[in-house]
């Protein structure tokens, strides 16, 4: 009967280890989640905060082109002098201009329509990779991962010599007769269009293959054996449980398409107006780093707001229909 | 009167020569590439019959139950439901339903969704839907949990929902595949009374496709035992048992003894086999092995005495000596390796608490059996 006290005595002596050694253990099991947050601390945060900053100066012919330059030059009440000249007045300026809102809304209608386009066209292709024989696969993987590996923007520029009136595509359509005048399409909202969608289809692919690989044919079959046609199926089916990916790769394009600067710039016309390229000109061109500091902002707070809000519904939807 | 093995119900239809065959395999092959998995196999199951599919993997029997259900088309040969011819019919208009092994329930719809599921294709009227799900939720006692997800649910519920969904249209023929094998063994015992009860209730007919055999046994009016792509022999529970067609038959259901031997004597029907090393059994209803004949002697292990004196009355007794015991509770496996080095395996009931005889390791031991306690194969 002695023995049945044993192990009770040893689980007391574990909580009674010496209170630094119980820290240092808890500080070990927490340096894994600590590590990411250092890294968005130093990588996200600190520059969006001098960003920010930036923001809130205003321009002067120096270096850098702005005032003021917090230090602690002039002590501590130099620093507060600085922090008093800060104003919102960019922002304000913002609002007056009707180009930077035509430009916002403008980038999310083009980065909508593309996404959507891009939507269209990778299901059919990540379904086809996901209903390809298991051998096969790998490879079907590495071919929409190959374009990475040229550069962006040679790809981007490729797109010029195809699409242009003397390219490839239009010589290829006169050479067969579709046409009888070489297609516009270099410098309009189609260019666009199709860099974005071209440059953007491996981010919409992935996430989408990778749902609808893992799922699990016998529901298909078990649908049809239950009276539902193929095209039904896939519609009650295959199409609602493949939605997870379909977020996600629609966040992947609809993100960097908004700020979206070189495929515009190299596709659009000059008259295109996106909020990419009017940042770009502020910054280089008018060398007003405050306010293409605040265009930054108010971007990334267009683009985050709706994008928690989201993740977040589709979390809570998650937990109820997992 | 006597019987072979205990009865359960008195159906029989594969006796009666009028009877129709309810689902006909005529001479069905199957080809995948140039692996045969079925091969020019002819079944015949009945109404209301509960028909199991017995073998190991990749014996041919998933592809069986696939292509009753229409997933796969026979390479050629034909098969029939219902005196109805089911070639070019696709699984969507075909009047049977399946069971999957992995449940294949739909993770985005609630219970009552799945089990509706099949019903709203069919276009039947909301309320009548509503009706036939109660009833089907009920069937399988699942009413509180109508409104959760396939994963809020236990591996033994999400089973009956299976279950439900796949009876819920009423189908000819309810196709299971392996229906009980992701559950724990209670479970499955306890599932395996519920969904004969189920089967009786409803008065549907039943192939199911499993590589459990006590599962076959248990639930089955008819057993087909596959091997490569063919049928091995089709036969009640107890005649599978009592009487295996084959050595395969006889080594695949259950444990055996085997003894390798030939015919030396026969009068009537009973003969005498001689074994290698000069072992003699006498066989009553030896069936139809002929003198010199290359025969093996099976008997099941329950059926073998142990005794450390050889019985007065016993007919056939071979000596040798415990090399194991087993003891499981409810019974004792004795290994006994006879004289000639042939490993005998006998199962004796433990009917009392207390052993009159106990033997244990290295004893010297007689084991005995009676000349209708085993089967003479001749394949």
């Amino acid at each position: 009967m002695t023995n049945v006290a044993l192990p009770a005595a040893d689980t007391a002596t574990a909580a009674q280890k010496p209170l630094p050694a119980r820290l240092a253990a808890a500080f070990v099991s927490r340096l894994v989640i600590i590590v990411p947050y250092v890294w968005l601390l130093f990588f996200f945060l600190i520059p969006f905060l001098i960003v920010f900053k930036i923001s809130l100066s205003t321009t002067a012919i120096a270096m850098p082109p702005y005032a003021p330059v917090l230090g602690f030059g002039d002590g501590i009440s130099g620093f507060i002098d600085g922090l008093k000249q800060l104003s919102f007045d960019n922002y304000v300026w913002l609002t007056q201009d009707a180009l930077y809102f035509n430009a916002y809304i403008t980038s999310v209608i083009v980065a909508g329509i593309s996404t959507f386009l891009t939507l269209l066209i990778g299901y059919p292709i990540a379904y086809g990779m996901a209903r390809a024989p298991a051998s096969l696969r790998p490879t079907l993987l590495m071919m929409v991962i190959l374009p990475f590996w040229t550069s962006f923007l040679i790809r981007v520029y490729a797109w010029i010599g195809i699409l242009k009136p003397e390219g490839l595509l239009n010589q290829l359509l006169l050479g067969i007769g579709v046409i009888q005048e070489p297609l516009i399409i270099t410098n309009t909202y189609t260019a666009i269009f199709i860099g974005i969608v071209y440059s953007y289809l491996p981010f919409m692919v992935l996430p989408l293959y990778s749902s609808l690989e893992k799922m699990d044919h016998s529901l298909i079959e078990a649908a049809q054996d239950l009276g539902c046609q193929p095209i039904a199926a896939f519609w009650k089916i295959t199409f609602p449980l493949s939605i997870p990916g379909v977020v996600a790769g629609c966040l992947l394009v609809f993100i960097p398409a908004v700020g979206e600067f070189v495929i515009p710039d190299l596709l659009g016309s000059s008259r295109t107006l996106m909020i990419g390229k009017t940042l770009w000109t502020e910054f280089f061109t008018n060398r007003d780093w405050p306010v293409s500091s605040a265009v930054a902002i108010i971007l990334l707070l267009v683009l985050i707001v709706p994008i928690v809000f989201f993740q977040n519904a589709q979390a809570r939807a998650q937990e109820a229909g997992r | 009167m006597k019987s072979l093995g205990s009865i359960r119900r008195a159906f029989a239809p594969w006796n009666d020569p009028g009877a129709k065959p309810y689902i006909h395999f005529d001479k069905v092959t199957k080809k995948f590439g140039d692996f045969t998995a079925v091969n020019d196999l002819s079944l015949a199951v009945y109404e209301r019959e509960f028909f199991a599919l017995l073998g190991a993997s990749g014996c041919g029997k998933s592809t069986l139950l696939r292509m009753l259900a229409g997933f796969e088309e026979p390479t050629s040969g034909r098969i029939m439901l219902d005196g109805q011819d089911l070639a070019g019919i696709p699984p969507y208009r075909r009047p049977v339903n399946m069971m999957f092994q992995s449940y294949a329930l739909f993770p985005h719809m609630s219970v009552e969704k799945n089990i509706a599921f099949g019903l709203k294709q069919e276009g039947m009227p909301k309320a009548e839907i509503d009706k036939r799900v109660a009833e089907m939720l009920k069937l399988v006692k699942l009413e509180p949990f109508a409104k959760r997800k396939p994963h809020q649910l236990s591996g033994g519920q999400r089973q009956r929902v299976a279950l439900a969904r796949s009876v819920a249209k009423r189908p000819k023929v309810l196709l299971l595949d392996e229906p009980l094998g992701a559950l724990d063994k209670k479970l499955r015992e306890e599932t395996q009374f519920e969904l004969m009860d189920l089967q009786q209730e409803l008065g549907l007919t039943f192939v199911v496709v499993t590589h459990d055999q006590e599962e076959a046994m248990t639930m089955a009016d008819r057993i087909a035992i596959m091997d490569k792509g063919q049928v091995m022999q089709v036969a009640t529970p107890a005649e599978v048992y009592e009487a295996p067609a084959s050595r395969f038959v006889a080594n695949f259901v259950g444990n055996v003894n085997m003894f390798e031997g030939k015919v030396a004597e026969r009068s009537g029907s009973s003969v005498r086999i001689t074994g290698g090393t000069g072992a003699q059994i006498m066989v009553e209803n030896a069936g139809e092995a002929a003198k010199d004949a290359d025969v093996a002697f099976a008997i099941r292990p329950e059926k073998i005495r142990v005794s450390s004196k050889r019985p007065a009355d016993a007919v056939n007794a071979l000596q040798g000596e415990v090399y194991d015991i087993a003891y499981l509770g409810d019974m004792t496996v004795y290994h006994v390796r006879l004289d000639d080095g042939q490993m005998v395996r006998a199962a004796t009931m433990n009917a009392t608490r207390v052993v009159d005889d106990p033997l244990t390791w290295d004893d010297k031991a007689w084991i005995s059996f009676r000349p209708d306690a085993g089967v003479v194969l001749t394949q």
